[in-house]
């Protein structure tokens, strides 16, 4: 069973707000019936531009229903440009707290909101539209990588989990995992980057004995965890002078993004570790092989 | 919404007396206002959630307690004083016997469910080396499906037969999947979600046929449905004591006379060199009078508990609106009622049920911490606005009457608090 706050059992047992505006000025939808958790917003300003009215209608559990009705009382009485600094981490904070694997209901009311303003923009000078921005990165969850690139930035976040955790991407499927795994490097670029120069310092020089039993060590140690948690794996297969050559098993064997992998996890990783010079290819299917002698 | 009501608690109704103990009291209803919700009251328990684990019956409690006190002898000591032990845990071999209908000598005990379903999957295999090819459904319980998916990355081709709309399999189709290189056929007696029970007599003779291993994942139906494996087919069947109400801790490998299994546990010689390890003597020894009890109670499973189970199903059909069961109504285990409430999600449902302290499960993805519903409901194609709206009430002898009105009378109002929160109904509707 969860572990809800009593906050957020508050709110979810009793409500604030629920229902729908009349006359509304903004408008937000976001989420699915088949995404588990649906969320509409809908606000009313008053003559002075702040917001009269805020009422929500959610399909979802426990934390999706407080995480709505908290959201509806933050913004009741901002401006709009006061209530565009709300984040999800307001919501959860004033929830005390959501359960990690429940963060993505606070997302949601964040980008509700978010929608609802859009609505009202476009509504009122044919502004930016309501409709999202991006490309769709997770097509299970239809997640965009804008919204992933949005969640890592405010959470700092560092992991394809986490990731799933706050906005339900690469929770399907896992065809993205690649996908999103690039969009936290590029977020991450500066942390990521000064992590690695704060990392065990390579060794100068290493014998071909030395290097081999690296790379293993690393595949073992850094490479092959991660893989294992999406139901993949990895094997060495050969290295030839800098070329390391590998096989990716399990669900890595049929994952469509496995390119990315290779080059943003395995080679990555080998050259963080080991050496810069290296470079990582798949194994040719020696059925397929034309070379083969 | 301001209002806010107390429910005072009192004792059960119906036919359980306040001298029962088979559960706490039971919160009122006053009227129809439920704008606020009461107390949770951590005294008042209905437990529908049978299908997860059972109440250990007082009796079962009763036989194994000297063996967690004075009794506590090894049986495989060469002293009286253990000796007399290793009777005992030959008298509940002899009573796990009796209610499949064979050997005591092939009765092995184990852990717990998954530990045999993992000893029959792993120990076929180790047997029969050649063979590299395990066929199985996509309904079966993570301690098959997780076990044999594993499998595949140690080169084994694993196929997985899906069901149709009423979750049922197609057997022509499972008898083309079983091929020269099949070591092993595993397949679910019934299903825990939706309480599906499949033909297995009929399954076990076609895999006999084929020259196939069969495994039967029986958990959920010993004790619910009479078994009688003496005149099947069936090679291996795996049981769990606390789906029975025996403790936790305790399960059995049945393994018909001359079906060759590896061991899955090395050690010492206990359970004839198949399962290495000191037994669990107080749960073997429970689980036994478990068993002996389930067999006396096999009727009132089958009528009583049944009558319960379509009384709340009637119930609620024609109390709630937008809602359907899942799975074949005709074949069905007489305890289980799952049910889908369309617009609403899973884990809003059980938690408002909670505050009633009424105790269910859901199929829904939030329940379970992951983002989709129910492998069983996907694999029956259940629209995924029912499948996050699943509810399963799984009932047991000790449930009454009084207590399946109770949730007839309340769920309702719950459905239609939450359907007042839904964006997807529309006023009026």
């Amino acid at each position: 069973m969860w572990d809800y706050t009593d906050k957020v059992m508050d709110h979810f047992l009793n409500p604030r707000n629920v229902g729908s505006v009349d006359n509304p000025d903004g408008v937000g939808e976001v989420g699915s019936l088949a995404c588990g958790d649906a969320l509409t917003l809908s606000f009313k300003l008053d003559a002075s531009g702040r917001i009269a009215d805020a009422r929500f209608k959610t399909f979802g559990c426990a934390s999706a229903v407080a995480s709505s009705s908290v959201l509806t009382e933050l913004i009741r009485g901002k401006t709009l440009d006061e209530a565009r600094q709300v984040t999800n981490q307001d919501i959860a904070r004033v929830l005390g707290g959501l359960p990690e694997q429940k963060m993505h209901c606070s997302v949601m009311g964040q980008e509700a909101l978010e929608a609802a303003m859009a609505d009202y923009y476009s509504k009122r000078k044919g502004g930016p539209s309501a409709e999202k921005k991006g490309n769709i990165v997770c097509t299970c969850f239809g997640v965009t990588d804008d919204e992933i690139r949005k969640v890592v930035r405010e959470n700092g976040l560092s992991t394809v989990e986490q990731v799933t955790n706050y906005c339900k991407a690469g929770g399907g499927c896992g065809g993205c995992h690649g996908r999103i795994l690039e969009l936290i490097t590029e977020v991450q670029g500066e942390a990521v980057q000064a992590r690695a120069a704060a990392a065990p310092k390579r060794p100068a020089k290493l014998t071909n004995i030395q290097k081999i039993q690296l790379i293993q060590q690393t595949i073992n140690e850094q490479i092959r965890p991660a893989l294992r948690a999406d139901g993949g794996d990895i094997e060495l297969i050969d290295i030839d002078g800098n070329k390391v050559i590998v096989a990716f098993r399990g669900m890595c064997a049929q994952c469509k993004v496995s390119e990315f992998t290779m080059k943003d996890v395995v080679e990555a990783r080998l050259r963080e570790y080991v050496s810069e010079e290296l470079t990582v290819e798949a194994e040719k299917n020696p059925d397929s092989s034309e070379h083969k002698s | 919404m301001s209002t806010k009501k107390t429910t005072k608690s009192k004792s059960a109704s119906g036919s359980c007396g306040p001298e029962c103990a088979c559960h706490g009291p039971m919160p009122v209803l006053e009227n129809s206002d439920i704008q606020s919700w009461p107390k949770r009251d951590p005294q008042a328990v209905i437990y529908m959630d049978n299908n997860a684990t059972t109440r250990v019956d007082e009796q079962v409690v009763a036989e194994m307690l000297p063996y967690l006190t004075e009794q506590y002898g090894n049986p495989s000591s060469m002293h009286t004083f253990g000796g007399q032990v290793a009777h005992k845990v030959a008298e509940a071999r002899q009573r796990v016997a009796a209610i499949l209908g064979c050997l005591p000598e092939e009765i092995l005990f184990t852990s717990c469910g998954t530990e045999s379903d993992n000893t029959a999957i792993k120990g076929t295999l180790a047997v029969l080396p050649n063979k590299r090819k395990v066929v199985t459904t996509r309904v079966e319980h993570p301690a098959v499906l997780t076990t044999c998916r594993d499998l595949e990355r140690h080169g084994y081709s694993i196929s997985e037969i899906g069901v149709d709309r009423q979750g049922r399999l197609d057997l022509d189709e499972l008898g083309f999947r079983i091929d020269d290189n099949t070591a092993l056929v595993s397949v679910m007696y019934a299903n825990n979600e939706t309480g599906v029970v499949f033909p297995i007599d009929e399954i076990a003779s076609i895999v006999r046929a084929r020259g196939a291993v069969f495994h039967t994942d029986a958990v959920q139906a010993v004790g619910k449905i009479p078994l009688n494996l003496k005149n099947g087919a069936i090679d291996l069947l795996s049981l769990s004591g606390h789906k029975l109400h025996a403790p936790k801790g305790v399960g059995v490998l049945y393994v018909r006379k001359g079906t060759r299994i590896a061991p899955f546990m090395h050690g010492g010689h206990q359970e004839s060199g198949r399962r290495g390890g000191t037994e669990n003597v107080p749960g073997i020894i429970a689980l036994g009078k478990a068993c002996e009890l389930a067999q006396q109670h096999m009727a009132e499973e089958n009528t009583r508990v049944r009558a319960l189970r379509d009384r709340l199903q009637a119930k609620l059909l024609a109390s709630c609106t937008d809602c359907m069961i899942n799975g074949d109504p005709d074949r069905r285990l007489p305890n289980t009622l799952n049910i889908s409430f369309e617009y609403i999600e899973g884990e809003a449902i059980l938690l408002l049920l909670n505050q009633y302290g009424i105790c269910a499960s859901s199929g829904s993805a939030c329940t379970s911490g992951s983002l989709e519903p129910s492998h069983v409901l996907r694999a029956m194609g259940v629209p995924f606005t029912a499948a996050h709206g699943s509810i399963r009430f799984s009932m047991s002898r000790f449930n009454t009457e009084a207590e399946v009105d109770f949730i007839a009378k309340v769920m309702p109002k719950i459905v239609n608090r939450l359907r007042e929160l839904s964006p997807f109904v529309k006023r009026g509707s």
